[in-house]
């Protein structure tokens, strides 16, 4: 008999005594999911493609310069205002591929789906993915179809990969990040998380509020053609909110950033909704917004280049990279005064009162 | 924004900021109650912004980390039973119990659910009246009333499936019990502005009195911070031990009358152990008789369990003032918001959690924020 052989450690990364089974944190985009990353999955499978730790790796075949990337959908309600799962499925990575700084080519798209699923809602869905694609300029060259017994999945699971083509001249990586450069987001924030919030079981508030899904690529074309080699650093804000994003930048550039409070995008609504909650609208999910680090004298310009395109027209600078403070993000907030702006531990629960 | 901006201009804060640098001439000690009052000062960097000379400590004003660890356990043992929806504020979900949270007990197969509402937890009893419904009726006086209604609701409706774990908790006694206390360093209060929503202020009127202190009922908005901070450092540098109201725009001196009505009718003062601190005599509120069928704790079997807490945690002394979080030799190290000793490191009120997630423990590291 042959002894299997065993790569990963004989005992389990994260000692059992902390954590013995999945919490729903460790999906989270936070600091347990972070931990998951870098104590159970780099370890198994490190390469520098995966090492960069972006949203998507930039792969190098025969002189050209792919971008690829990977994302799953597991959204409730699967019709949400201002979109669906299926839009989110498509929207999700085209966005993951053009924060790499690539023109989104194609998708495969593999479905979950739990036994005794609606075909009408399926139908639903299908549209609505082959209107997102249209809308994006991508097309579904592959896909992949399982379903699940009654009880074992919620409706519809969706898995969406991603492959696009980097244009030369094009760099975007953490590592080029500068102390002096400056951070601009292409609108306002957190609209995405609450609106999904609005529908969700035993919260319903009324709100005419819409989900931000869109597709960036358009939005980041328009960037890069205006400022291209002067961007540093693009990323969607989703899951973990504004806060996470900034916060994996500082600590990859190994560079601070100080934010405005009063500069950063915020409707009343979504801000009335977050102060209701207690939930801070930093660390909610948005679904169409792209968040840049330039270099400061190309600022304006990019400002304006977001500005230009329709789903940029409340784009502003928010803040900008420093010296000090190395790993960590700043705020100065509304009042002057100023504090840490921490990365998101867990889901954000709801206060008492 | 109406009623959010206005609270937040930093022109008027810097006003504010220099009428208390002019008001001081020692050095004062105040102690802010509620922990929503504490996140404000932390998370717009308030306690940067005041000179030296005033040292905030922060108050017992969490209703999470004061509920002590048994209730929690068998809170923890309840959620766990089968055809059994568990129903609690999301802020008590990943306190830690002598081995759990609610968290682990739902990823273990509990029914655990995170409800904005005693009510909503009351309507789900009526939709699933096969499966017993039980809500963590946790916190101040300010959500006394809304668990008071869902009790009361539940008796006129004759609801047999729906019951609460109650660990509710009363300010005053609090107050008294960390003015009394030997040692103390407090010499003035903010009080909080919700819990006097519901209840008023003439209760503290006594007490200041007593202990010869202002107690300033104060909002959670920063210029309602650093107002109620100006309104206390006058009083104690002129030597006037009042009550005084900075949040008039939500509180009257008498309360909200029907509310503290209702309390009454459905629940009655009694002891209460305090998570850290101790048992505090007339600190809590429970179901009077007639609402007892409501109480979970008589409806599961749940008593005479042992009880473990992390000998390391200082919880009790951060919830006094006594200590700072900082001063813990856990705090940022073996206690963080992923494995917390204490319930102040994961509730959203807690002051360890507003330390840690503002920053304070880079304080070394990033000292030239200011």
């Amino acid at each position: 008999m042959t002894e299997r052989p065993n790569h990963l450690a004989f005992q389990c990364p994260i000692p059992i005594q902390e954590y013995p089974t999945v919490l729903l944190a460790h999906g989270g985009g936070g600091r347990l999911t972070q931990m998951l990353i870098e104590r159970m999955f780099l370890p198994a499978f490190h390469n520098p493609a995966l090492e960069t730790l972006h949203d998507g790796a930039v792969l190098e075949v025969e002189g050209v310069r792919l971008a690829f990337t990977t994302d799953s959908f597991v959204v409730s309600p699967l019709f949400f205002p201002g979109g669906d799962i299926g839009e989110l499925a498509v929207n999700g990575t085209v966005n993951d591929l053009a924060m790499c700084g690539a023109r989104p080519l194609y998708l495969s798209l593999g479905f979950i789906l739990e036994e005794g699923f609606p075909m009408e809602d399926l139908w639903r869905v299908v549209r609505s993915i082959q209107g997102a694609a249209q809308e994006a300029g991508v097309e579904v060259a592959t896909g992949d179809t399982k379903v699940v017994e009654r009880g074992k999945g919620d409706g519809v699971f969706i898995n969406t990969t991603g492959m696009g083509l980097i244009p030369s001249g094009i760099h975007v990586s953490p590592q080029r990040v500068r102390p002096g450069d400056v951070v601009l987001i292409s609108g306002a924030i957190a609209i995405h998380g609450i609106a999904i919030l609005s529908v969700r079981e035993g919260l319903e508030f009324e709100t005419t509020l819409e989900s931000d899904t869109a597709p960036l690529n358009g939005l980041v074309e328009a960037l890069l053609r205006a400022v291209g080699p002067q961007v540093h650093v693009l990323r969607d804000p989703t899951r973990g909110g504004l806060s996470s994003a900034l916060n994996e930048i500082a600590a990859s550039a190994g560079v601070g950033i100080v934010l405005e409070e009063v500069r950063i995008p915020l409707w009343d609504e979504v801000k009335g909704a977050c102060e209701i909650l207690g939930l801070d609208p930093l660390y909610v999910a948005n679904e169409g917004k792209c968040l840049a680090i330039v270099a400061a004298e190309v600022a304006e310009a990019a400002l304006e280049a977001m500005r230009s395109h329709p789903l940029g027209r409340e784009a502003a600078i928010i803040g900008q990279v420093v010296e000090e403070y190395p790993g960590t993000v700043v705020l100065r907030s509304w009042v002057g005064g100023k504090r840490v702006v921490d990365m998101l531990s867990g889901e954000q629960l709801p206060r008492i009162c | 924004m109406k009623y959010i901006d206005e609270y937040r201009d930093e022109a008027t804060a810097q006003r504010y900021v220099e009428a208390i640098r002019r008001t001081v001439t020692r050095p004062w000690t105040l102690m802010e109650i509620c922990g929503g009052q504490t996140h404000t000062i932390l998370k717009f960097g308030l306690d940067r912004m005041l000179p030296q000379e005033v040292t905030l400590v922060h108050g017992p004003g969490c209703p999470v980390c004061v509920t002590p660890v048994e209730l929690l356990d068998k809170a923890i043992a309840i959620a766990s039973r089968p055809g059994l929806t568990f129903c609690s504020f999301g802020d008590m979900l990943r306190v830690p119990g002598s081995h759990q949270d609610l968290l682990m007990a739902k990823a273990e197969g509990g029914d655990v659910r995170m409800v904005y509402s005693p009510l909503d937890a009351l309507k789900l009893a009526q939709q699933n009246p096969q499966r017993e419904v039980v809500f963590f009726a946790v916190g101040f006086e300010t959500t006394a009333p809304a668990n008071a209604m869902a009790v009361w609701q539940a008796k006129q409706m004759d609801l047999p499936n729906f019951s609460i774990l109650s660990a509710h908790v009363l300010v005053p006694p609090a107050i008294e019990a960390i003015l009394s206390a030997p040692g103390n360093e407090v010499q003035g209060f903010l009080a909080p502005g919700h819990v006097c929503t519901v209840m008023g202020y003439w209760e503290y009127e006594p007490i200041a009195e007593r202990h010869r202190v202002p107690i300033v009922v104060t909002g959670f908005e920063p210029l309602d911070i650093l107002q109620g901070l100006y309104m206390t450092l006058k009083a104690l540098e002129e030597g006037r031990p009042v009550v005084e109201n900075q949040y008039t725009r939500s509180v009257r001196r008498e309360g909200n009358v029907q509310a503290q009505r209702l309390i009454r009718q459905v629940f009655e003062v009694t002891d209460r152990a305090w998570r850290g601190i101790g048992v505090i005599p007339r600190s809590g509120l429970r179901l009077r008789e007639e609402y007892a069928d409501f109480d979970a704790e008589g409806r599961f079997d749940v008593a005479g369990m042992a009880v473990e807490e992390s000998p390391e945690c200082i919880a009790g002394l951060i919830l006094q003032g006594r200590k700072k979080p900082p001063e813990c030799h856990a705090f940022g190290s073996r206690c963080t918001p992923e494995h917390p000793l204490g319930a102040p490191m994961v509730s959203s009120e807690g002051a360890c959690a507003a330390y840690y997630r503002y920053g304070e423990q880079r304080i070394g590291r990033i000292n030239g924020l200011s």
